[in-house]
């Protein structure tokens, strides 16, 4: 994470020459301090209203690689953003599922199969003496499933992102918003997203870039 | 209580703190007292981690850590010679260890109750204590889980526990209730463990953001995994948490269900009953949030928490605490109405020997703590006053151990045939390593308290009525949360200058 490179210093020092609103926004002097590739724009909202009224007009307009940041959950943002629900709970249906036969095959066959023995007049092999067992390796591997396929989902651990260069976005995990559209999406236009995202309503707008 | 509070301000005012505890149908009280937008939450919780370490705190901890280290001391004592050096024997072979393996997993299972069930069942309150009832879990079954540890004798032949392919070509025994706690309490600690780590990445991440030392940037930022709030993710997390709290919840019945199988499938009058398992779980509840109670009037008096863990908090869970110790009561009741209805002669004799035998006293305080004291949470104004309310805690901690010591030792003592009898007296090994595990609980509290998140901040920021979509025209009418729009000038602090524009380009839609 070592990513203090003079550019990004640059960036942060100049903080405000990448403050656009409505006034400055076909300003486009600042582009030229930028010499590596576009990741895309970053654009400050300061309350959830106004967050989620611009994703819909985000959504509405037809972009794909794009995502909403906030320091919570922002209650009814998926339906705002057009994401498509996860399949999260069908992995840990798999999961669980596995965990159930796991369970019921390691104990019928390890004390009924290879090493059958008499204890206390118990029969080798019955479904409800082995219930215990086979609920607990039931839930343990549905809840490893939804922990790793959760962060499997979410490319987490993620230790480096061209977002975390930028001291605005620090507040992501206090008390702001963000829409950052990437470059690469097919309907970016670095000139006409910037000037959507301002009468959208953002607050402050930053060009993101990626490394060198 | 008839007008309707707008602002919390208006609410009134309680032994100095905020009285958010009445009940008015037409709207919820707030959950978050004082004046708070989202950032002053992160900065109320963050600054317990990053101020320097109060006075208080270190006192508190050469209290803990020195007990923390005698008992490993006595660990170490114990693995090298021998068991005999607790006061069990023949017939009382379990004693002491079982007793605390019983209390601190029965402890746990009120923070997975907080963390899961409230949360299945949309008990918004949860969000302010979840976090350090979750700490509280993991730490209570590392103190439960090195009890069979080192009772079996062998410590470091413990693995055999666990079916793995070897050498001697043998598989443990499923049929044994001792290989399904075994299973039980391990998925437990696995999944307690997970539930509570998800659920601190967006605060790690915030801690992160925030710091400033370069150790803490390093290690703030590998724990968060690089989370960066994004909604795809926060979608994903929520399904997790969800699920995760789907799976903790039929598991955390399922834990103290075995660990009572433990006791139940024998045939020892006084433990052969099919009423223990609900008993067992009801009990762990009622001993759990007694602890969460000792944890939390502390912490949130300390670290300055009082609006976020408010008196309506304290006073839901003193009304868990009485609905509980009810059930409890009425366990009690039933065990001895069995004894007598069953006209079994040595149930009855054991039932008898409770309260009237050698261990009398035990029973008595049980009674006494378990069964009495909490009755006094049927009055409004004990369950508002701080010191009944930690007295009351107090006292069941004492009594749910005491359950336990009840449950283990009378029933063990005096069995079927009187030349068999004998009685248990504990050694000075058997307290210090009872004193001992509250060291390593509380040490281990205190480190989580010194350098983790306590309160769930992005939880909390989603009760905060600031956290829902307002439509414009509605901005004046009090919201569902039956709160004001109070935040929006407290917010402003923060954005003074974006202010004007956000509402400029908020009404272009």
């Amino acid at each position: 994470m070592s990513d203090t490179s003079p550019k990004t210093t640059d960036t942060i020092e100049h903080d405000e020459h990448h403050y656009y609103d409505r006034e400055h926004v076909d300003d486009a002097r600042h582009i030229e301090h930028h010499r590596t590739e576009l990741y895309g724009l970053l654009a400050q909202f300061d309350d959830v209203t106004s967050t989620v009224e611009a994703a819909k007009k985000v959504r509405d307009l037809g972009f794909t690689h794009w995502d909403v940041h906030s320091p919570f959950p922002i209650h009814g943002i998926d339906k705002a953003m057009g994401t498509k629900p996860t399949i999260l709970p069908w992995l840990v249906l798999a999961g669980g599922i596995t965990g159930l036969i796991a369970g019921v095959l390691l104990s019928w066959w390890t004390n009924a199969v290879d090493y059958p023995y008499l204890i206390s007049g118990k029969p080798q092999w019955s479904f409800a003496a082995n219930v215990p067992v086979i609920f607990e390796t039931t839930v343990l591997f549905a809840a490893l499933t939804a922990v790793f396929g959760m962060l499997f989902l979410s490319k987490l651990p993620l230790l480096y992102h061209p977002l975390f260069k930028h001291s605005r976005f620090r507040r992501v995990t206090n008390d702001k918003f963000f829409i950052v559209i990437e470059a690469i999406d097919p309907k970016f236009n670095r000139k006409e997203t910037k000037a959507m995202l301002t009468t959208a309503g953002a607050v402050a707008i930053e060009e993101v870039h990626e490394e060198d | 209580m008839t007008s309707i509070p707008h602002q919390p301000a208006d609410l009134p005012k309680l032994h100095g703190e905020v009285d958010n505890t009445f009940d008015d149908p037409r709207e919820r009280s707030p959950l978050v007292v004082g004046t708070h937008d989202f950032d002053s939450v992160t900065q109320t919780v963050c600054s317990i981690v990053e101020r320097k370490t109060p006075r208080a705190w270190w006192i508190a901890f050469f209290i803990a850590s020195p007990l923390a280290f005698a008992f490993v001391l006595q660990i170490g004592y114990l693995v090298t010679t021998g068991i005999g050096l607790w006061g069990n024997n023949n017939p009382v072979s379990w004693a002491f260890d079982i007793v605390n393996f019983v209390f601190w997993v029965g402890i746990g299972h009120a923070g997975t109750l907080i963390s899961a069930i409230l949360f299945l069942f949309r008990q918004n309150w949860r969000t302010s204590i979840n976090r350090f009832a979750e700490a509280m879990t993991i730490f209570a079954v590392i103190c439960a889980g090195t009890f069979p540890a080192i009772h079996v004798g062998r410590p470091w032949l413990a693995y055999w526990l666990l079916p793995y392919p070897n050498q001697m070509e043998m598989w443990p025994q499923f049929r044994s209730p001792l290989l399904w706690d075994v299973f039980a309490v391990g998925t437990y600690a696995t999944v307690s463990a997970l539930f509570w780590y998800i659920g601190m990445i967006p605060d790690l991440a915030t801690l992160r953001d925030r710091a400033t030392g370069r150790i803490r940037k390093i290690a703030y930022g590998l724990l968060a995994l690089g989370w960066n709030g994004s909604s795809r993710s926060w979608l994903r997390f929520e399904k997790a948490y969800l699920l995760l709290a789907g799976l903790a919840t039929p598991l955390v019945l399922s834990v103290h269900s075995v660990v009572s199988f433990d006791f139940a499938t024998s045939q020892l009058p006084g433990w052969h009953t099919t009423i223990f398992p609900p008993y067992f779980v009801a009990g762990a509840v009622f001993g759990g949030f007694a602890m969460v109670l000792t944890l939390a009037i502390p912490a949130r008096q300390f670290f300055g928490l009082k609006d976020f863990i408010t008196m309506r908090h304290l006073e839901n869970m003193t009304k868990i605490i009485l609905a509980t110790g009810m059930i409890v009561s009425y366990a009690y009741a039933v065990e001895f109405f069995t004894a007598w209805y069953s006209g079994h002669s040595y149930e009855q004799f054991t039932f008898m020997n409770r309260p009237l035998g050698p261990y009398w006293w035990a029973f008595w305080i049980m009674f006494i703590c378990n069964v009495v004291s909490p009755q006094l949470f049927w009055f409004k104004k004990c369950r508002q006053n701080l010191w009944v309310i930690m007295t009351v805690a107090m006292f069941i901690n004492v009594g749910m151990w005491f359950e336990r010591f009840v449950i283990v030792v009378t029933s063990l003592n005096r069995d079927f045939l009187p030349s068999s009898w004998g009685m248990y007296i504990p050694t000075w090994v058997d307290l210090g390593m009872l004193a001992g595990s509250f060291g390593l609980f509380f040490t281990l509290f205190l480190l989580f308290c010194r350098f983790l998140p306590m309160v769930a901040m992005a939880e909390v920021k989603t009760v905060m009525p600031q956290s829902h979509v307002h439509a414009h025209d509605e901005h004046h009418k009090a919201d569902f949360h039956g709160d004001s729009h109070h935040a929006s000038p407290a917010a402003s602090a923060a954005t003074k200058p974006t202010d004007e524009e956000s509402k400029k380009g908020g009404s272009q839609p």
